[in-house]
């Protein structure tokens, strides 16, 4: 879409260079396909090996771990330019490179990181996370999956996980578990666990109404024998997984701008062309007004994810302002693209066009990785210093 | 290989242009530049000829101001290995001019191979590479859309209007390239990343005397509004009839 405001101004070259090569690749090989995906209910695994050649997967992680090395802002376009295809794509990219290659890198033994790393940034090794559990969604800490420590150091888990995006591809799982039948969440540690490993289950979840173009699935581990160095080190107690969620929602707040960038694009050239009363629609105040708020809205979402971008590449940036950004940017591009589905009329709810299908999809968005009303409470504790919680 | 690549840099084809107010330019007020597209065909031929080959060098060259550094070092995300900026303040209209720097940078380079794209898709002049060629007294091979190289010699295969043709000719040589060439790759995020420590030099580009100027530029005059004869197959005669006597293309 036109850079209304220069902020195109305020991107390095390389930055742009990023993006320029992730645009081109979604236009040429995603949007092609995307629609139909959607319809079939597929994630298009096809996308796979161009997606690692290019290098999206754990791109601002470290060159010698086989990564790109870009910084954050870079990442956050990356994950702009994915979403304008779709949420399904953004999604499965923040899960192997945020939510997987993230904890392995932070909190990972030198030899898994060694050993995963180049796999997964090489797309040959797909992961998942699970934290969520069916009766623990908004409040993690509560999960009752456990890992109990053998006599020889080995482990054992058991439990379940709900709503984890690659899921039943995956290869690898980063699974939150706590330990040894202490139920605080101070006992909450990372495992590393190979899919394979007897007792591992993955099934699909079916009737999705809304990332369609994405696996979502359900994880279930009895007596899952894990060795001794399954476990990530470094990792310990809520703060851990919340840590690889502050890196997901950050590239979230980026991403949702994408697919709202695509629904703004799709509406102005219907308004552009679309004839009726002998004019085209976009001459009418009323989808004038449509068209403004959704360009002023993007504006700012644009603004405030590239301050947030700028703060942590600085080492500033605090989870609270992530928050911020993630609960503004994928509410403004909820209404971004429910506007632009009714511009488009009864065009608006054909597969054909994008918007319905990002409307629905970013119902998830507003939803997964920290709820909408979650992002509020977290900024009403920020602010007040009270906790809504407890 | 040792092998050249011209690129140039233009705006998007894609913009909807505006004649700037002195009358003999384009107003590049918001345009976004990228290389141009036959260059990228022409850059992507040599990384993968040198890749089929075994070791070899791949430079590329651009003629400009400093922004011209951009597509260059989209070149070097792409694997080129190193750059040359002939700097000057902008790109003269005269090929010549352009050529006779090329030619100046190119003489020593000791290039078994130097590529263009066929022409420029903003200037259209398809004029650089042969002229180049001339000047450096080197076989020329122009809109070429296959390659093979084998023992110091090349064979090229030209799409021509309905025809095709087949040249053969030795290295070194000049050779513009067409469609049917690989599309250029799309520069890796670790490639833009690696582009940064490669070497860019940059020259002052010893240009040839202007000759040719741009007096004026006008944007093509506004097509003016079709015309519905009719609905369904009761429309057709009358179609034809005007296709036949009025458009006269039938």
């Amino acid at each position: 879409m036109q850079d209304f405001f220069d902020i195109d101004s305020a991107l390095s070259e390389e930055e742009r260079a990023v993006r320029a090569s992730v645009r081109q690749f979604v236009d040429e090989r995603i949007l092609p396909i995307i629609g139909d995906c959607y319809v079939e209910g597929r994630f298009p695994n096809e996308i796979i090996p161009g997606l690692a050649e290019l290098g999206v997967f754990g791109a601002n992680l470290p060159e010698e771990y086989g990564c790109a090395g870009l910084n954050n802002v870079s990442y956050g376009l990356i994950m702009q330019e994915l979403e304008r295809g779709d949420s399904g794509i953004r999604s499965f990219a923040s899960v192997q490179g945020a939510l997987v290659m993230y904890p392995i890198f932070a909190f990972g033994s030198e030899e898994q990181k060694k050993h995963y790393l180049p796999k997964m940034a090489a797309g040959e090794i797909i992961g998942c996370f699970g934290l969520t559990e069916p009766d623990y969604g908004s409040n993690p800490s509560g999960m009752i999956t456990m890992a109990n420590e053998q006599a020889d150091g080995s482990w054992v888990l058991n439990g379940a996980k709900m709503w984890i995006t690659n899921g039943s591809q995956a290869k690898v799982a980063i699974v939150w578990a706590k330990t040894n039948g202490d139920k605080s969440d101070k006992s909450i540690r990372g495992f590393v666990v190979p899919t394979d490993t007897p007792g591992f289950t993955a099934k699909d979840q079916k009737g999705k109404l809304s990332l369609r173009a994405s696996d979502t699935s359900e994880l279930v581990f009895q007596d899952v024998h894990l060795p001794k160095d399954a476990i990530l080190p470094k990792s310990g107690g809520i703060k851990s997984p919340l840590m690889c969620l502050t890196q997901a929602r950050y590239g979230i707040s980026w991403g949702v701008i994408g697919a709202a960038m695509a629904c703004y694009e799709e509406a102005l050239t219907y308004a552009t062309s679309r004839v009726m009363f002998d004019k085209a629609i976009g001459g009418f105040q009323l989808q004038q007004q449509r068209l403004a708020v959704m360009l002023t809205e993007i504006v700012k979402a644009q603004l405030v994810s590239l301050h947030l971008g700028r703060l942590k590449d600085s080492g500033k940036l605090t989870p609270q302002q992530v928050s911020l950004a993630k609960r503004n940017n994928c509410d403004i591009a909820t209404d971004v693209a429910r506007e632009a589905r009714r511009l488009l009329g009864a065009n608006g709810i054909l597969a054909e066009y994008a918007s319905m299908r990002h409307m629905a999809n970013l119902e998830s968005v507003y939803t997964y990785e920290g709820t909408h009303d979650i992002h509020t409470l977290i900024l009403g504790q920020a602010v007040t210093g009270l906790s809504a919680f407890n | 290989m040792k092998i050249a690549v011209c690129i140039k840099r233009v705006p998007d084809m894609e913009t909807r242009f505006k004649i700037a107010a002195s009358g003999s330019s384009v107003d590049e007020t918001g345009l976004k530049y990228d290389m141009s597209d036959f260059d990228g065909y022409a850059v992507e031929t040599a990384l993968q000829l040198n890749e089929k080959q075994g070791p070899g060098e791949t430079v590329v060259i651009s003629l400009g101001p400093d922004v011209v550094q951009e597509q260059l070092r989209k070149a070097l995300s792409m694997g080129a290995d190193r750059a040359v900026q002939l700097k000057s303040d902008r790109v003269p209209a005269d090929g010549l001019a352009i050529a006779t720097a090329l030619a100046a940078e190119l003489k020593s380079g000791g290039y078994d191979l130097i590529l263009f794209g066929r022409q420029a898709v903003d200037s259209a002049n398809a004029t650089v590479g042969p002229m180049t060629a001339e000047l450096l007294d080197l076989p020329c091979a122009t809109a070429v859309s296959s390659l093979e190289i084998a023992n110091g010699r090349a064979t090229a295969r030209r799409e021509l209007e309905g025809a095709a043709e087949v040249v053969e000719f030795s290295l070194p040589a000049i050779v513009s390239v067409d469609e049917g060439m690989p599309r250029a790759r799309y520069p890796s995020l670790k490639g833009i990343m690696a582009a940064k420590k490669k070497p860019l030099e940059v020259r002052p580009a010893q240009l040839g005397e202007e000759r040719i100027t741009i007096e004026k530029m006008e944007l093509p005059p506004e097509r003016a509004a079709g015309r519905i004869v009719g609905e369904g197959p009761a429309a057709v005669p009358e179609l034809v009839r005007l296709l036949h006597t009025e458009a006269k293309v039938l």
